[in-house]
């Protein structure tokens, strides 16, 4: 048996969370240092098996780096990991950002044992949910992931903290109740656990417990809370607002992206027919989600609440690229989920330093920075320019191929009046992202935010990693598509074109 | 020339930007002066291979072919990175790199002691790489990737004094509305892959410029796609090129540096709307309904920049409406050649480059003598440290080389023979005579607002009495220091160099030398043309409406025989219309911003957002609170309530199911 890669990556960080938790007398320098290295492997490891994943085609439609164990025989449950060309760029997404939340949570003095314990089991629940192939397991891990964001938020969180928390708790568990419905009607019809086995198989030779597309739907209403999709988004600014800087850049880095991929592995590629069927209607959502997002979004006065909305708009351009239903949009469904994490993680970090060093947070209080923080200035401007999509940042590459696949799509009826909708959003975005730039760093120099510092050398080392990345994704797209299309490509084989 | 010869054109400039951003300025910021010289010898360089590429596309038939690179392939989306090398590419890979040297090198005066010194040059060799890229680009997603840079350059360089409320507005105003025309643009792309399928059974790919050609001329794609391809195009090509009815950032525009001015906003990057134009123009020449658009827009633009450039007293802004004015002439030039080609049937790809050459030789004269005439600009202002022209008068005499020059480039501009702008300008008015007399008349018409508004600037900025400058009033841009000096040579030169330039550019096609280079045509002896024009009475007509129009600045301004101020007064509600901009800003700012849409329909979303959407969950949350308190009541712990409970359950359980089942 070879070495079990994928256990080690998810399990690293709630090992570390323990000895933190429970090893006595542990201070604030050897916690965060504890912190480092546990998250540390399992990024290195993740890029290891980024290198050594199998990119031929001959790889389509398998899981690799695959554990399968009996869990629970009673019920058919299996503990069975594995990644695919979807979940892999999810996988190496959720370790860095999870290694890089450490050293952006280098000044938390407060309570820092229970804060990085709960920051590491975080990490190890997302990395669960992108690796479960088996769907007790999924949900598991699924559902882990709502008590330490609780805590983070209601412990370190700023503002209304305890309101968005409960909030964030009592919406994602209402989403999460109708998904445990959805996972055991598909047990009940198919009396298997298995993401992998009922996807073989499909659907179709089982008489289903409840219509199909109930289930569907079931599953769906979970996925869509947490991407989010109008109406039910109402949670994310909230929670985004009042989180402490490195949980706002996990959740709106990867946590969110549970939502998207949980609807490629299960709604698309379990039910094939049903996602073609109701596509019009979601991908109708998904316009209104990029629209009205950025609509609110223009209208935000808060730094943090700004981004927040943001993600809502920009989320949407995945379910677009999700329910176009062809490998080109999915492609780019998935590449936007790996942008928006590092763009929208990297806006979060430098909305955080802003924030941290000039203890200032209302947009029509800020202005004239550039002179004061250049270093924050331009890596902020870079994170924003990745946000509206410019070529060069992953941004474009990730948008430009949802436009393109969502467009030429033949699956989905109107698809190209719904497409050039949600390609206005990029004009509106440009609007909410300079006029944010304007109101931080351009102006007139004012007094109050001289001795403000700009970022030390850590924070430019974390800083700057993530610039590479969005820079390296959006000049070199392939390095990441050439991935992620082999893991949509069985699903391109499910959907048929009509007539 | 080879193809990495040609891929150097763009990297030269674009190694200058990432060794200036990663090395000099974080590191080496007490020697930013590097930035500059290394950014002059990354230009020059590529100026030279430039040359080398006009050279090489002199007399070769059709473009040279090199094979693209694979870069990204997803399902049937395969896009290759590619340099499309023809005779367009080459003349304006000369332009950009000729004139961003030009603009380098006088920059190296103008900039001097600026703090932001290293972002300038690093800044300025970002733009002329992407400018390089957006012109070598074989692939029109990576044209699109490019277009989108220079707009990102464009955005950066008019915010560089970020202090600056109003150039911090005018970068932001300029990136949104050029925005707007790119959606157009990005549309087009993805109706182009849209029509993948139709068109890759003939082993094309609908998003390679040979590819598309080659479609369009088999027929491949039919009129009314070629139409809206042509409408999506003409859309970014407006946006950029600032013609109505998204002309309006580009007058904020001027508050970057005056060399910017002079490089993005004259010569090269509005001018990027014109290129891409020409380098569809099979599209639409296949499309006619969408020349006649690019015709009459463009016309239109031409006269309606121009009467606002007559009243502006801000000598940039008046240079700017005259860049407006100028790019809707070219326009005009390429949708009235385009028609007349049309309308003479079997278009082939020559006849169609041929239509191109007319346009894109205004553009080749345009871009040295409006360079020249920012540049020189940039000098009144360096000495008197305003922009107003009413502070200013009598600088003839202290800044000779800056007056001779720039009178030539006013000349040129005005049409005047022999100088420069006379032989494109010329060219357009033929062709649009033939073709269609109001566009004609617009045109001639234009040409009389032209000569005017220039000349009100050579007799308000140069002549007369020194009206004393404003000191310090405009910024950083202002240099004043006492009284008005010619600027250092650094500065003169290259608007010397730009002025021969300015007087000897139009000479290539004298002959029909650059018709037959851009591809169709013949030659003829250079004399016989050079004094042969003047046999036709076209030139002479324009000629003489140009002559009034400067006699009537030198009326007005010069000698002062009319009065310019009663003048206003006369025409006060037209003058107000011309100086208020037709009150387009204001439309635009009502229309989005103030009512119709931010403060509007947006506020109200996020009321809705609010109010409802959020206010239902958490009206969903108080229910279910206070539910749950109700039910708590009924939790009395007697167990005769419990049982009554359980009988009505058990009772309606058993009706469902015999209803039910």
């Amino acid at each position: 048996m070879s070495f079990s890669y994928l256990s080690t990556i998810v399990f690293l960080p709630v090992i570390g969370a323990i000895i933190i938790a429970f090893v006595p007398g542990l201070r604030d320098r050897a916690i965060k240092s504890i912190a480092v290295i546990f998250t540390a492997v399992p990024l290195a490891l993740a890029i290891f098996l980024f290198v050594a994943f199998d990119r031929s085609l001959v790889a389509a439609g398998t899981f690799q780096f695959e554990e399968k164990v009996a869990w629970i025989p009673g019920i058919n449950a299996f503990y069975h990991l594995g990644v695919d060309g979807i979940s892999l760029p999810m996988v190496v997404l959720t370790a860095l950002l999870g290694f890089l939340a450490v050293p952006i949570s280098w000044k938390i003095h407060e309570r820092p044992r229970e804060y990085f314990a709960w920051l590491l089991l975080l990490e190890t629940s997302i990395l669960g949910v992108f690796t479960s192939l088996d769907l007790l397991l999924f949900f598991l891990f699924w559902e882990v992931e709502i008590i330490p964001m609780y805590f983070l938020i209601s412990i370190w969180g700023t503002g209304r903290r305890e309101y968005s928390a409960i909030k964030y708790v009592v919406y994602t568990l209402f989403g999460s109740a109708l998904m445990l419905a959805g996972i055991l009607s598909l047990y009940f019809t198919t009396g298997s656990l298995s993401i992998t086995d009922i996807a073989v198989t499909g659907l179709g030779e089982y008489t289903a417990v409840i219509p199909v597309a109930a289930i569907f739907f079931l599953l769906l209403a979970g996925f869509a809370v947490k991407l989010p999709v109008f109406p039910v988004h109402t949670w994310l600014p909230d929670a985004h607002t009042d989180a402490p800087t490195a949980v706002s850049v996990m959740l709106a880095g990867t946590l969110i992206k549970m939502g998207g991929y949980g609807m490629i592995r299960l709604n698309v590629t379990l039910f094939p027919d049903v996602a073609q069927q109701y596509a019009p209607i979601l991908v109708i959502l998904a316009v209104i989600s990029v629209l009205y997002g950025a609509a609110v979004t223009l209208r935000q006065t808060d730094l943090k609440r700004l981004i927040a909305y943001s993600s809502i708009s920009h989320m949407g351009y995945v379910l677009l690229g999700i329910f176009a239903l062809t490998p080109i949009s999915l492609t780019g469904a998935t590449l936007q989920m790996f942008s928006h994490g590092v763009v929208t993680g990297l806006l979060f970090a430098m909305a955080g330093l802003v924030m941290h060093n000039a203890h200032e947070r209302n947009l029509a209080k800020l202005g004239g920075l550039a002179r004061q923080m250049p270093v924050i200035a331009v890596v902020f401007s870079v994170a924003a320019l990745g946000s509206l999509g410019l070529p060069s940042t992953s941004g474009f590459a990730a948008e430009f191929l949802v436009f393109v696949g969502s467009y030429a799509s033949t699956l989905v009826a109107g698809i190209q009046v719904y497409t050039i909708l949600a390609v206005l959003g990029v004009v509106l975005a440009a609007g909410y992202i300079l006029w944010m730039l304007q109101r931080v760093f351009y102006g007139p120099v004012l007094d109050q935010f001289n001795g403000s510092p700009d970022a030390d050398g850590l924070e430019k080392a974390y800083i700057f990693t993530l610039v590479a990345v969005i820079m390296l994704v959006g000049i070199y797209p392939a390095i990441l598509t050439d991935v992620i299309k082999i893991g949509v490509s069985p699903i391109a084989g499910l959907l048929v074109t009509p007539g | 020339m080879s193809e990495a010869a040609a891929w150097l054109v763009l990297f030269l400039p674009l190694a200058s930007f990432l060794i200036i951003s990663l090395v000099i300025r974080p590191f080496f910021n007490r020697y930013s002066q590097w930035a500059g010289y290394l950014t002059i010898l990354a230009i020059g360089g590529a100026l030279v291979l430039s040359l080398m590429a006009l050279k090489a596309t002199t007399g070769h038939e059709g473009p040279i072919g090199w094979d693209p690179h694979s870069w990204i392939t997803v399902g049937s989306f395969n896009l290759r990175l590619g340099i499309y090398m023809n005779s367009l590419t080459a003349i304006m890979l000369v332009v950009v790199s000729g004139v961003s040297l030009m603009v380098q090198v006088y920059s190296q005066g103008y900039m001097k002691g600026d703090p932001g010194y290293a972002r300038y040059f690093a800044f300025m060799s970002l733009f002329t790489a992407s400018m390089l890229g957006l012109v070598l680009a074989s692939n029109v997603v990576m044209l699109y990737a490019f277009w989108e840079l220079v707009g990102l350059c464009s955005y950066l360089l008019i915010g560089f004094w970020y202090h600056r409320p109003a150039a911090a507005a005018a970068a932001k105003k300029a990136f949104i509305v050029t925005r707007l025309g790119d959606f157009g643009f990005l549309l087009a792309i993805l109706y182009l892959f849209f029509h993948q399928g139709a068109i890759a059974g003939q082993g094309l790919n609908s998003l390679e410029i040979p590819d598309i050609y080659r479609a369009v001329q088999t027929g491949l794609l039919g009129t009314a796609v070629l139409t809206w391809l042509g409408l999506g195009i003409f859309a970014g090509a407006v946006g950029k090129s600032a013609q109505f009815p998204l002309h309006v950032w580009l007058p904020d525009a001027m508050e970057g540096p005056t060399p910017v001015s002079a490089l993005i906003h004259a010569a090269t990057m509005v001018a990027a709307g014109v290129f891409l134009v020409a380098r569809f123009f099979p599209i639409f020449e296949a499309a006619p309904a969408t020349l006649r658009l690019v015709a009459v827009i463009g016309g239109a633009t031409a006269v309606f920049a121009a009467t606002m450039g007559m009243v502006m007293n801000d000598i940039k802004r008046v240079v700017a409406y005259s860049t407006i004015s100028q790019l809707g002439y070219m326009m005009l030039g390429l949708g009235v050649a385009g028609l007349a080609v049309a309308r003479e049937g079997h278009v082939t790809a020559e006849v169609a480059r041929a239509a191109v050459a007319i346009g894109i030789f205004h553009l080749f004269n345009h871009a040295f003598f409006k360079a020249l005439l920012f540049l020189g600009s940039g000098s009144v202002n360096h000495a008197t440290g305003t922009v107003d022209m009413r502070l200013m008068g009598g600088l003839r005499k202290v800044m000779p080389w800056t007056y001779i020059t720039f009178v030539i480039a006013g000349l040129s501009l005005a049409g005047v023979w022999p100088l420069a702008g006379f032989w494109s300008k010329d060219e357009i008015l033929a062709v649009a005579l033939k073709e269609q007399p109001v566009l004609f008349a617009l045109a001639l018409l234009t040409v009389f607002m032209t000569a005017f508004y220039i000349f009100r600037v050579v007799f308000l900025t140069f002549c007369g009495e020194y009206r004393g400058g404003a000191p310090g009033e405009h910024g950083h841009d202002a240099h004043a220091h006492g009284k008005p000096h010619e600027s250092p040579p650094v500065m003169v030169v290259p608007m010397v160099i730009l002025s021969v330039l300015a007087v000897i550019s139009g000479f290539w096609n004298v002959n029909g030398a650059f018709s037959v280079f851009m591809g169709e045509g013949q030659t003829k002896g250079f004399f016989e043309g050079f004094f042969g024009i003047l046999a036709h009475p076209l030139p002479w007509i324009a000629m003489i409406v140009a002559g009034l129009g400067i006699f009537l600045a030198y009326l007005m301004y010069g000698s002062k025989r009319i009065s310019a101020e009663r003048m206003g007064e006369r025409f006060k509600p037209i003058y107000t219309l011309f100086y208020r901009k037709y009150y387009f800003d204001e439309l635009y700012e009502n229309l989005f911003v103030r009512r119709s849409l931010v403060n509007g329909l947006f506020a109200g979303f996020q009321k809705f957002d609010t109010n409802v959407v959020d206010g239902a969950v958490n009206g969903l949350a108080n229910v279910t609170v206070a539910t749950g308190k109700g039910v708590r009541r009924w939790q009395t712990g007697q167990l005769q309530l419990y049982g009554l409970f359980m009988g009505i359950g058990i009772v309606v359980i058993v009706l469902v199911l015999l209803f039910a089942g």
